[in-house]
């Protein structure tokens, strides 16, 4: 079991407490595909992602992306039991939609920058290394039921 | 592989921060130090708290290498190639690519942080473009 301390539940907890999940949910999906473009060859049904200004305007990838970071709370809101909580996720990334665990911590890397972009300096390097765990352990359940 | 207009975005950015060099390179290393706590491993000899001058004159070394990089994007091997031999024969930071990966990974919260909105989507894809080719060639000659 993952251990947090006092502060490190602090720091995510505030944090999240001022996220906007839907835009940040869509910004971070936006950038992964923006950023790191052979992560599109899970989305061919989303339409226009001929660019980063569609790819931003893209209203399947706003939707996904809040789905996606709507997920997320349920791990901040379950910190001891993170596992248990992607249980089911894990084998529905691998068993049906074939992504390759690498592409959870690109995404995690990009959700940290977008955080960094929206509260500056409110994003010290202790929220920084709280949230890094974070989406580390989060990346590390969404793998770990793959065979 | 850069675009033009990646070269257009990385030059501008370096450029908005050229009167911030000291302060960024020390900031991303500041935060590598904390989020990645394996990464003191290369710097025993190093006073690493909070402001330390160390930290700021290190810093400042590597952002304005950076800054030359960005300077010579059409020639990065020969531009960095003192500093890639550094890298593979003296300082050896283990393995090729990955803890560069995790300065990269800070570097970019720091222009995150002072660039804001600023810090766009495109202006994101060519800078994580240009940390990753940076490191790749510093990781060359390492066999």
């Amino acid at each position: 079991m993952v251990h947090w301390s006092a502060e490190e539940k602090q720091l995510i907890a505030s944090l999240w407490g001022k996220v906007n999940v839907e835009e940040c949910g869509a910004e971070a999906l936006a950038r992964l595909l923006i950023v790191y473009p052979w992560t599109q060859r899970f989305f061919a049904n989303f339409g226009n992602l001929s660019s980063p200004t569609a790819i931003i305007g893209n209203p399947k990838v706003r939707a996904h992306g809040k789905k996606v970071l709507t997920s997320f709370g349920e791990a901040v809101k379950n910190l001891d039991n993170i596992k248990a909580t992607y249980s089911k996720l894990s084998e529905l990334h691998c068993e049906k939609l074939h992504v390759d665990p690498e592409n959870f911590r690109l995404l995690g890397d990009i959700l940290i920058i977008v955080l960094a972009s929206h509260f500056a300096r409110d994003f010290t390097p202790a929220c920084q290394f709280a949230w890094q765990k974070l989406v580390g352990v989060v990346a590390h359940a969404l793998a770990r039921k793959y065979h | 592989m850069l675009t033009a207009d990646d070269k257009k975005l990385i030059q501008q950015v370096c450029e908005k921060s050229s009167g911030h060099m000291e302060e960024f390179g020390a900031e991303a290393l500041e935060r590598m130090f904390i989020t990645f706590p394996q990464t003191k491993t290369y710097f025993p000899h190093f006073d690493l708290h909070h402001g330390s001058d160390q930290i700021r004159g290190h810093g400042k070394k590597v952002a304005t290498a950076l800054a030359n990089a960005a300077k010579n994007l059409d020639n990065l091997s020969q531009a960095l190639s003192e500093l890639s031999n550094l890298h593979a024969y003296n300082l050896r930071v283990d393995p090729p690519c990955f803890a560069l990966q995790l300065l990269s990974q800070c570097f970019q919260v720091v222009l995150a942080v002072h660039l804001g909105k600023d810090y766009t989507p495109e202006v994101h894809s060519a800078f994580d473009k240009f940390l990753s080719a940076v490191a790749s060639v510093l990781a060359e000659k390492y066999r």
